[in-house]
């Protein structure tokens, strides 16, 4: 199916001119990462001596790759968990609704809605008193919490727009609620569960006020890293957007891979 | 033995009763079809056979066992739906074969059960497929081959022909029956197609609002229909009905006086009625016949040439009625003609929408359709 394609090249102008707008930080973090202190603060400038010193000294004050990896493990922990509790709960609600369905889902909303600091304080004693502060594993926990909502929600328009009878059918040749989820449910939305994963490892990653109110050194994930370099010593413009530009290498690297599965789901429900 | 039995089944959504106690006998080998206008509840009926929708009273009972609580998979049944609901991740064979792989049965085995459901539907060359590679009618073929690799006792079809274009539906009609003489199975149709129901069933149920109307065989339904709904609902083109009066009434015979005035005899019993009662009566229109002496008379305001035969919609004084006649009728659009009706053949309806006994039985409605072949020879013997 193809629609007809009237010329506009305004449109395509005007595109480019938004993503330059949008990109133009990113842009300008990335020059700074190769400039010296002094020539970061000067004047700004298109045009200067590229050098590796920001990044050299970055490294020799913390240690990138293990917060990359705890970014990692973080995230893809967290995912997996999120996932691995949504989608029997959108399963039952996609499939067996009942009067409070769209209630709950609602209220699973309502609590994205609360900003985060408000519960700061019993989040923080309570992983104090569970030990969980600056671990891995608290951090899994804290973020399958946040991004659960939203990966229900996700999974529950996806699957509530999958055929009922497929699921029927697997039940008339003897599925059990297991293998229906996992034989038929889960291979024919797999576009949809990918594109939700995607977007819930975005999210973790990119997570700051938990990683740094929950996490000092151990357990930080790259946005401690980020945010360590804005110290009480000064800003370092240099040395942060080199710290900047490595925190968000990977996930942008990662998004742009990614980007034909995450479009192609979030369009799942459009072009059937 | 795959019977089926309905014991007075109730389904209630939220607080409308959509199926009102249904009680029905479906026996051996039988092809039952249900059949009535959309929203009638046969879907609903058909999906609590299956064991997709809970009875919210009433048993259900498959070769004698009440099997309410039974799972799907277990009662012994397969169903093909509507959409087909065939697995898109799967090739026709992995389709065909997905209940055998849930049933742990060996592969060599099941690919020798597929291969043989493929036979018979000439799917041979098309097991290597996805469902998204093939048409209607080949995914038609393809959700019943599935239920045919199951070997149930039953076979439970929704709506099976509705996504098909007209001339496809005619030739799966007939495969579907020849299917049934081949299988020796209990098969249950949905439809809301009287035609379909017409030319497949032993048996026909039709349902209007949850509640049976009549069960009888397709030659019962359309010459002895039980009252005004049905009598409406079976036949194409649709009965014709008329306002009439009783004039005289007994169990021999009842006079109706028609709108224009005149008076005639119709074979039915109306010993329950009196002279006066307002009635209705039902010709179907094959049996009005374009006749100088008739009754009748009214102006043609359109006539349908099909070739074999013709339809003719004639404005009498008072409705407009359709009269079916042979393809060599020579009237055009604006004739006055004059038509009656043989008395045998009208139907007579009281008040209550209910029929009034006719006084002879139509010899054909006790013929079955084929020979029943439970004595003669066994279901195919494959556990």
């Amino acid at each position: 199916m193809s629609t007809v394609q009237t010329k506009r090249p305004w449109v395509g102008v005007l595109a480019w001119l938004v993503a330059l707008v949008i990109f133009f930080p990113i842009f300008w973090m990335l020059m700074t990462g190769f400039k010296t202190e002094a020539d970061a603060v000067a004047t700004p400038s298109l045009f200067f001596t590229p050098t590796l010193e920001s990044y050299v000294e970055v490294q020799g004050r913390a240690d990138y790759p293990k917060h990359a990896l705890n970014s990692i493990v973080v995230s893809f922990g967290s995912t997996l968990f999120a996932l691995l509790l949504a989608i029997p709960a959108a399963y039952s609600m996609a499939f067996l609704p009942t009067k409070r369905t769209k209630g709950t889902l609602l209220w699973m909303l309502s609590t994205k809605m609360l900003p985060p600091v408000g519960v700061l304080m019993p989040i923080y004693l309570l992983s104090r008193d569970l030990g969980l502060l600056d671990t891995r594993t608290g951090l899994i926990i804290i973020y399958t919490m946040m991004n659960l909502p939203i990966v229900v929600w996700m999974l529950y328009t996806f699957f509530k727009d999958l055929p009922r009878d497929i699921l029927e059918a697997g039940r008339m040749d003897g599925a059990s609620t297991f293998q229906e989820v996992t034989l038929l449910l889960m291979p024919l939305s797999l576009p949809g569960i990918a594109s939700t994963g995607l977007l819930s490892i975005i999210l973790s990653w990119n997570e700051a006020f938990w990683s740094l109110n929950l996490t000092a050194s151990n357990a930080a994930p790259l946005t401690a890293y980020i945010a360590s370099f804005s110290s009480p010593e000064g800003l370092f413009w240099a040395k942060l957007s080199a710290a900047s530009t490595m925190a968000i290498a990977p996930i942008l690297i990662f998004g742009w891979m990614t980007q034909k599965q995450m479009v192609r789901g979030l369009t799942f429900g459009a072009v059937k | 033995m795959a019977t089926l039995e309905l014991k007075n089944v109730v389904k209630t959504f939220d607080k409308t009763q959509v199926i009102q106690g249904v009680d029905l006998e479906v026996n051996d080998r039988e092809f039952v079809v249900f059949v009535g206008p959309s929203g009638c509840g046969k879907s609903t009926l058909l999906r609590m056979i299956a064991g997709l929708e809970s009875a919210t009273s009433g048993d259900i009972l498959i070769g004698g066992e009440r099997v309410n609580e039974v799972a799907p998979a277990d009662r012994d049944l397969a169903m093909v739906f509507q959409s087909y609901a065939l697995y898109p991740h799967m090739t026709v064979a992995d389709n065909m074969g997905f209940s055998l792989r849930l049933a742990k049965v060996p592969k060599e085995e099941r690919r020798r059960k597929v291969e043989e459901a493929a036979e018979i539907l000439q799917l041979g060359p098309l097991l290597d497929r996805k469902p998204k590679a093939l048409s209607g009618g080949q995914r038609q073929r393809v959700a019943i081959g599935r239920a045919i690799v199951r070997n149930p006792g039953i076979f439970l079809f929704d709506e099976p022909l509705s996504n098909l274009d007209a001339a496809l539906r005619v030739k799966m009609r007939v495969e579907l029956a020849r299917l049934h003489d081949e299988l020796d199975a209990t098969m249950i149709y949905v439809t809301h197609d009287q035609i379909e129901a017409m030319t497949m069933a032993d048996k026909i149920v039709v349902l209007q609002d949850g509640i049976v109307e009549q069960i009888g065989s397709p030659m019962e339904l359309y010459h002895h229909p039980r009252n005004y709904f049905v009598a409406g609902f079976i036949g194409s083109p649709k009965m014709n009905f008329l306002s009439v009066e009783a004039v005289a009434c007994s169990a021999s015979g009842v006079t109706v006086r028609l709108p224009n005035g005149t008076e005639c005899d119709v074979a039915v019993d109306g010993s329950a009625h009196q002279a006066g009662a307002p009635l209705t009566l039902g010709i179907r229109p094959e049996h009005l016949v374009l006749d100088e002496q008739g009754l009748l008379a009214g102006e043609v305001q359109v006539i349908e040439r099909l070739g074999g035969m013709t339809s003719l919609h004639i404005q009498t004084a008072d409705e407009l009625l359709t009269l079916v006649a042979d393809g060599e009728v020579t009237h055009r659009v604006h004739d006055q003609v004059c038509f009656g009706f043989p008395p045998t053949r009208a139907h007579l309806f009281g008040q209550d929408g209910m029929a009034l006994a006719s006084l002879h039985r139509h010899p054909l409605t006790e013929v079955q359709r084929q020979e029943n072949s439970a004595s003669t020879h066994g279901r195919s013997q494959t556990p």
